[in-house]
């Protein structure tokens, strides 16, 4: 990893000291120079009218793996609190960890956020590098990939666990592409080879109908995403303390590309989301109609459940992609998953295999999703749902 | 407006299978198409060029059978396309992919707008967008369902999971866009004719000035070690039966589960 300034090409005009996140430029006999607080974390690159500013990545060959230690796990905050995703991967990464024998770092970046502190340390964090300021009180692709960069050079960790949603995807593999390292998205198991000490990262490719095992030999760190649900959250142990490293940065507004103008939240939308549900009813194209998914929602209705729906029902438009369950859509852990029509291609399994309870209905006894079930129902949906949503009303008195 | 769209062919991920004695996949039959999020970035980019004059043109990097790609992206409208091949190439992963994508519009020179489609079919990573963006130096927004461009601002609204955010940026910039941003527009007549004479320029490695220890295996960080046909080993219990029965069974096996 290298950055240098070309001095023939910089016109002194000052503009990446107000983008450097560390203050770590100064101007020298009317030229651009980076201090020794500088981190490499590329966030003047783009701020350079005139090229001068030129970042290289160092060949994979030419990586001391040695340099790098310990795991870290990126935040992503909602409304003031923890994601999930983040204490299920602090949790998963307490074990990676203690089979490496180090330690597990939490990078919490925000505006005033370290009341989380005390969280992170009871879902497994060893070490919270804290990161304050106004400007990353929203997450935004810019400022929060220079941040982590700048402390990815700095204290080099061996692996970088993200949260593989919409905030995660967009900033993993801007820091990635800036830092040279390996990324794997979406893994749906995470181990670590004895022999090695690589993170053997697992994931479904070729829409799950298979699945691959990828390492990253040379490149550090070694970066990878990971859905919402796919880990167990650990029982959280709150006489446990993390050390705080508190970073301090300078950012600017008006060094940054993109504002955000509003956030718009749907409001009164009476349906259950997938994954906050306990119990969900999934269709699939065996439900033939769009109309058919009727049948799924009378018989979510008498279970109190969400309505799950396959990646071909909503690809055909029969229903809103938020329902959609699997690797492109929500990856879910009900107490009770209803697969009604769903043959089950490893993209769905991939979403709900981890459900405490599947029940599949299906009329091709062959199908995949009989291999995840507890109960199958060979059968035609057609008239197994609606008996099935009239014994449960006879079941749960609501006759 | 200058727009450069960037495109994958993908196999119809429903039909492709692992061989169970070679433990490798089995490719051979199975249809290749445009990814289907590229169909919708290449529709945004046609109405943006029906809107505000300029052209659009398609790239993508792949074996020299992925032009038919470029030809269908043609016959949709687009006004010119390029494809990068090159055995320099092979086994590219995300960030090779994203620098050698780079390259090529470095070449290309001049542009105001990126779109890609959220995410591949059948590799699902959504990272080649992003890292493109990085590798060129410009602002991205992930994930839009509706934009518009004025002068040199995009306003570009983001289909999150729980909410719509709106983000300005300044042009250039990278978008990437989901399937629920528009209805990709069928092929015409005409512009299948006129994609059938269109020459496709293939441009190698050398062609766009790429460092071939960036590219191909050699720039990919990450490498596939193991690939096999997932677990489907079977512990359920099968409810037999006439309906009736098996509905019955069920409603106790959940009652005794605890699960209603």
């Amino acid at each position: 990893m290298g950055i240098y300034i070309d001095s023939e090409k910089c016109t002194g005009c000052k503009l990446c000291l107000a983008a450097c996140p560390y203050g770590a430029i100064e101007m020298v006999d009317g030229k651009a120079r980076f201090t020794d607080d500088c981190t490499s974390c590329g966030a003047c690159v783009s701020s350079c009218k005139f090229g001068a500013i030129v970042m290289e990545i160092t060949r994979k060959e030419e990586v001391d793996t040695s340099q790098y230690s310990g795991l870290w796990v990126l935040a992503e905050t909602h409304d003031g609190k923890l994601a999930d995703v983040t204490l299920e991967l602090l949790s998963e990464g307490r074990k990676l960890a203690d089979e490496l024998g180090e330690d597990v770092s939490l990078v919490l970046a925000g505006q005033e956020v370290e009341g989380l502190v005390p969280i992170a340390a009871a879902y497994g964090a060893d070490k919270v590098y804290l990161v304050e300021h106004e400007v990353l009180a929203q997450y935004r692709t810019d400022p929060f990939t220079s941040v982590i960069c700048g402390l990815i050079n700095k204290y080099k960790p061996e692996i970088v666990l993200i949260g593989a949603t919409t905030m995660g995807r967009d900033l993993a593999s801007r820091i990635a592409a800036r830092i040279g390292a390996g990324l794997t998205a979406d893994c749906t198991g995470l181990a670590i080879d004895p022999e090695t000490r690589l993170l053997m990262q697992t994931r479904p490719a070729f829409g799950g109908n298979v699945m691959a095992t990828i390492v990253c030999r040379n490149a550090r760190p070694q970066m990878s995403t990971v859905r919402p649900r796919v880990m167990k959250k650990a029982e959280p142990d709150t006489s446990r303390q993390a050390e705080i490293i508190r970073q301090s940065v300078e950012l600017n507004e008006k060094s940054i590309a993109s504002k955000i103008l509003e956030v718009i939240r749907e409001e009164g939308s009476s349906e259950l989301d997938v994954q906050e549900a306990e119990i969900i009813v999934s269709g699939g194209r065996g439900l033939r109609k769009p109309e058919n998914f009727a049948l799924v929602r009378e018989l979510a209705e008498v279970l109190g459940a969400a309505v799950g729906a396959s990646r071909a029902t909503v690809d055909a438009g029969w229903i809103p992609a938020y329902h959609q369950v699997g690797q492109t859509g929500k990856t879910v852990q009900p107490k009770l998953y209803i697969a009604c029509g769903i043959s089950g291609a490893v993209q769905h399994l991939a979403g709900m295999s981890s459900a405490d309870c599947i029940v599949a209905i299906n009329s091709d006894p062959s199908a995949p999703i009989f291999n995840v079930a507890h109960y199958g129902l060979v059968g035609d949906l057609f008239e197994v749902v609606p008996a099935l949503t009239k014994a449960l009303k006879k079941e749960l008195g609501q006759e | 407006m200058n727009i450069i769209v960037c495109i994958k062919q993908v196999p119809d991920t429903t039909e492709v299978k692992i061989d169970p004695v070679t433990n490798t996949l089995v490719r051979e039959g199975v249809p290749s198409i445009i990814n289907p999020f590229d169909e919708n970035a290449i529709e945004c980019a046609l109405q943006l060029v029906e809107k505000h004059g300029g052209q659009c043109t398609i790239i993508t990097m792949g074996p020299p059978q992925a032009s038919q790609a470029l030809k269908d992206a043609l016959a949709m409208g687009a006004d010119e396309a390029i494809l990068v091949s090159d055995r320099a190439f092979a086994g590219s992963d995300t960030l090779a992919t994203s620098y050698t994508l780079a390259q090529t519009v470095r070449k290309i020179g001049d542009y105001d707008l990126i779109i890609c489609g959220k995410q591949a079919f059948d590799g699902d990573t959504a990272q080649v967008g992003p890292g493109l963006a990085e590798h060129l130096g410009i602002p991205q927004v992930t994930y839009a369902i509706d934009l518009e461009v004025e002068g040199k601002k995009a306003k570009v609204k983001r289909l999150l999971s729980d909410r719509f955010e709106i983000v300005e940026t300044r042009l250039p910039c990278l978008i990437t866009v989901v399937k629920q941003m528009n209805e990709p527009r069928h092929a015409s007549l005409k512009n299948v004719m006129k994609a059938r004479k269109k020459e496709i320029p293939s441009w190698t490695a050398a062609d766009i000035e790429a460092d071939t220890d960036r590219c191909g295996l050699n720039g990919s960080p990450t490498n596939v070690v193991r690939v096999f046909a997932p677990d489907r080993h079977s512990h359920g219990e099968r409810l037999e039966g006439e309906v009736p029965e098996q509905v019955s069974a069920l409603v106790s096996k959940l009652r005794e589960k605890m699960v209603i």
